[in-house]
């Protein structure tokens, strides 16, 4: 597919990231993928598939967190699970576009469905500590206030992007008390806090997660004070990537974009993101329940197979 | 007493009953023999005063025929009718007593509500086991024609042995034509099929007896022939379900090997000997902790105790299991195919006998070939659910399916699961694994697995850069196969004992293992020593990942190595590496136990991968797995 096409495409989804600042940037690829779905003009089903696959790996490329990726093959998955067996091609993209828009109402709601299961395990006068800025944390915290809970939140400051101190502005916004640490001091904090919430970038099969990078140091730390360590997800980010160790995690999406596609050497350059094993993990909540981490592979082969 | 013997004592040639239908006055007088009572079935007939039937509970009949066939028939009798039973060796012609029936009507002059019991010969009640499967083998056969004539306006002609008779002449048809040998007959089992109306035409009624007839003929023929053959089949008498029924399949657990209850013991080698098979011996002292598994001897094969050739057992089974128990083949893919191939040449040279059924006569002959080589060497997972399979293809031929057609059409299947499971499956996890072989990898391998070799063969001829540690353990020393076909590759290979592992873990990067079994909760069962070296791993933080084909997941739960396992010839412990047996004459000490455990079972935790051909999946969702592939199934 031409030039053209492709950048259509990252303008697109460039517009829709920009449109709406809080909405996760799978669903905006979704979107796009549908919108580009719609526009398509392949000849056969195969062709349909061909371009569509090549869509992902565009917009991977603007984008290259682990939810994109995800997002992508679960839509393409969505939409040609069914038996498509009208015998024209139009009639057969009509129900892919129908599915397609489905799937992303789904998307849509699912970061809701997370934070109303998430919020009743936030216990009145809790002290929460969590890691850089995640939407979905946000979105749990917000329910929770507005269950009338009193808590406090200590945020990481999440270097090298500051993300935290985004999040600690938003959380005021909010009126709960919320103090920025440095990510150093982890394990200081660790000892007055009652439950640690992450979001995560990725799920793997194994039930651990991929996200921002200090998530595994903070796990760690709260294994071993017994704290437990939860982690807010929606479906669409499980991934079919199975790490064994930190350097199991393909570097595609260990750096952004544009450091991948700029820089030299690699090895010189600073992760932005690691993996987080299932041992260390206690609950994952998801539109699909709260899951347990050997769960999660339940779901990924309920969802893919 | 009204003896009456039938004319069909011509039509059925040597077939000899009598029937009798005692007066009503007489039934109270009826002095059952003593044996019926005593062997506690006929509850009704305890006493004939009491009489119980004359309300409609329902009783037992015991209709004792000639060759002792027993039959039992769950009777509802009502007042002012007159049962007339006639026992006979063959169950069709009880449509003669269905006649009989008829034509004496209610116009008789008891209204005894018993049923009588005719004996046709006074030898005694016990029923010889041959009796009992040639019994079990006719109702088969009944039920199967039946399924046959299903078609036909029958007359109620059902499939279920036990129903109350509601209308006893229809009823005592059915009945009478499907004995059944339990007592289990004595619950009322709702009439599922309605009791079939009397006025059912003759004619289809007769012509079914004639088929009936016909069969039954041909049948005592054929057992007079198979007499003098060889041992009768074990046949435990469950029917089987038709493999496209969608009932809940109740899983059978495999045996508990329990060679220290004598009970357990002895039933096993009554089940033996019925198939003509010797029993192997258990050799040595056993430590008491294991002394519930068998332990053989090498220098004593199973073979020593039969007659070469042997009439019961097949000679490749013979060879293969001569195979398994000298060590010849080992490894449980190895096992696993020879075994398969080894069924091949059964039925290519199986003949179905005269009258009967392939699917099942063939299934009925594999039984002792497998206990045969359970005697010779314990079943592993994998060859377990290999015949299962083959006997789930077995017994779905379809009947009308010519022998030739259905022999070859076997051996096809036999050799894509082959294919398919052993074959593919080791080309799809190969794929999978090279993904998490990368460059610089320094790669821990334990004994001897097929799988682990190849995908370590196909990794190095993909141009990976890595060496591999072998670790070996004594007293199979199988690393050293491992060792040689890894080193005739080129890749770069270090060798240590087992002893040495914790030493050189901290260079190894990653560890492959192999598995014997994929429990149902996650456990991994393999050679000895594998729980040992994931449990280093794990201290040391290195990934271990386990290599499994799906056919080797088995639903069994273990969470330790004790309850199920494997005793090797203690022999083997003695020798050492310089000749010297210092152990030469354990036996004498009677303290002195040697243990050479063969698996052992590796909790999940230990695991952090499964790679099989489905993917890559975490040691806990090997439950989901198989739920999948049940459903596939």
């Amino acid at each position: 597919l031409d030039n053209s096409h492709h950048r259509q495409l990252v303008e697109y989804f460039q517009t829709q990231m920009r449109k709406d600042p809080d909405v996760a940037s799978a669903v905006a690829a979704i979107r796009t993928l549908l919108e580009f779905l719609k526009r398509d003009k392949a000849e056969t089903l195969f062709g349909l598939r061909k371009n569509l696959t090549q869509a992902i790996d565009r917009l991977a490329e603007v984008d290259s967190s682990v939810a994109v990726s995800s997002g992508g093959e679960l839509f393409l998955r969505f939409i040609s699970l069914t038996s498509l067996e009208h015998s024209d091609l139009s009639q057969c993209k009509k129900v892919m576009v129908e599915r397609g828009e489905l799937f992303l109402k789904k998307m849509s709601l699912s970061r809701s469905k997370v934070a109303k299961l998430c919020h009743t395990f936030i216990k009145d006068g809790a002290k929460i500590l969590t890691h850089s800025s995640s939407r979905v944390v946000l979105r749990v915290l917000q329910s929770a206030a507005a269950d009338k809970k009193r808590f406090t939140v200590y945020v990481t400051e999440s270097q090298p992007d500051s993300a935290g101190r985004n999040m600690a502005e938003a959380l005021s916004k909010l009126n709960v008390p919320v103090t920025v640490i440095l990510d150093a001091a982890v394990g200081y904090i660790l000892e007055k806090v009652d439950l640690v919430i992450v979001g995560a970038e990725g799920v793997v099969e194994s039930g651990g997660i991929i996200n921002k990078i200090g998530t595994y140091q903070l796990a760690l730390c709260s294994k071993a004070h017994n704290k437990p360590f939860y982690v807010v997800a929606e479906s669409f980010k499980f991934v079919r990537l199975y790490p064994l160790n930190q350097q199991d995690v393909p570097d595609r999406f260990k750096y952004k974009a544009d450091t991948l596609k700029t820089a030299k050497n690699l090895a010189k350059e600073h992760p932005m993101i690691d993996y987080t094993p299932p041992s260390l993990i206690t609950l994952l909540f998801t539109d699909l329940g709260v899951l347990t981490p050997s769960a999660v592979s339940d779901e990924l082969i309920k969802l893919y197979l | 007493m009204n003896i009456k013997t039938g004319k069909q004592s011509n039509m059925l040639g040597s077939t000899r009953y009598t029937a009798f239908r005692p007066a009503k006055a007489e039934l109270d007088r009826i002095s059952l023999p003593a044996a019926i009572l005593n062997s506690g079935h006929g509850t009704s007939f305890q006493s004939g005063s009491n009489a119980g039937c004359g309300t409609e509970e329902p009783c037992a009949v015991w209709v004792v025929a000639k060759g002792r066939s027993f039959i039992q028939l769950p009777v509802r009798a009502s007042a002012g009718e007159s049962l007339a039973f006639f026992a006979f060796s063959n169950m069709a012609a009880a449509a003669e007593a269905k006649e009989l029936n008829d034509n004496s009507g209610a116009q008789d002059e008891t209204d005894s509500k018993k049923n009588e019991i005719l004996r046709a010969r006074n030898d005694g009640m016990e029923l010889s086991k041959e009796e009992k499967q040639r019994l079990r083998k006719e109702k088969k056969q009944q039920k199967k024609n039946k399924k046959d004539d299903k078609g036909q306006p029958d007359n109620g002609m059902g499939k279920k042995d036990k129903k109350p008779l509601t209308a006893p002449s229809a009823q005592v048809t059915t009945q009478v034509q499907q004995p059944v040998v339990t007592q289990k007959a004595l619950s009322a089992s709702p009439v599922s099929e309605a009791p079939a109306p009397v006025d059912r035409p003759a004619k289809s009624k007769a012509e079914l007896r004639a088929e009936r007839r016909a069969r039954q003929e041909a049948d005592r023929a054929s057992k007079q022939a198979k007499k003098g053959e060889s041992a009768a089949q074990p046949s435990v008498g469950k029917t089987k379900a038709p493999p496209n029924e969608l009932q809940p399949v109740v899983k059978r657990l495999p045996e508990h090997i329990q060679a220290d209850d004598p009970e357990v013991v002895k039933k096993l080698a009554k089940k033996l000997e019925k198939q003509q098979i010797p029993v192997r011996l258990d050799y040595g002292y056993k430590v008491s902790l294991f002394s519930h598994l068998h332990q053989y001897s090498r220098k004593a094969p199973l073979t020593q105790q039969m007659s070469i050739p042997s009439t019961v057992i097949h000679p490749s089974i013979v060879r293969l299991g001569l195979q398994y128990s000298q060590g010849i083949v080992a490894g449980s893919n190895a096992r696993s195919i020879a075994l398969l191939h080894a069924f091949k040449q059964v039925i290519r040279d199986y003949s179905t006998p005269p009258n009967e059924e392939l699917s099942r006569d063939l299934v009925n002959k594999l039984k002792p070939y497998i206990s045969f080589l359970n005697q010779c060497r314990p079943l592993s997972a994998s060859m377990g659910n290999a015949i299962k399979f083959i006997k789930k293809e077995i017994s779905n031929i379809p009947s009308q399916c010519k022998e030739e057609e259905a022999k070859s059409r076997l051996q096809a299947s036999i050799d894509n699961y082959i294919e398919v499971k052993i074959n593919l499956a080791a080309e799809a996890i190969t794929k999978f694994a090279i993904e998490k072989i990368s460059n610089d990898d320094v790669i821990l391998v334990y004994g001897c697995s097929s799988l682990v070799n190849h995908i370590l063969c196909d990794a190095f001829k993909k141009e990976r850069k890595f060496r591999v540690v072998v670790v070996d353990s004594r007293p199979r020393l199988e690393g050293r196969e491992a060792l040689r076909r890894l080193v005739k590759m080129g890749i770069h290979c270090t060798y240590v004992l087992i002893s040495a592992v914790s030493y050189i873990l901290p260079e190894v990067s990653k560890v492959f293992l192999g598995a014997h079994a994929l429990l149902a909760n996650g456990y991994v069962m393999s050679r000895v020593g594998t729980s040992q070296i994931a449990l280093v791993a794990k201290a040391y933080n290195v990934p271990v990942l386990v290599c499994c084909e799906t056919y080797k997941f088995c639903e069994r739960v273990q969470t330790d190595s004790f309850v199920s396992n494997e005793l090797d010839d203690p022999d083997e412990l003695t020798v050492t590496r310089n000749g010297r047996t210092q152990l030469k004459h354990w036996q004498s000490f009677h303290m002195l136990g040697l243990l050479n455990l063969v698996y052992d079972v590796t909790p999940p935790d230990f695991v952090d991968l499964v790679i099989t051909e489905l993917g890559m999946i975490p040691c806990t969702s090997v439950p989901v797995v198989l739920r999948v592939k049940n459903v596939d199934q």
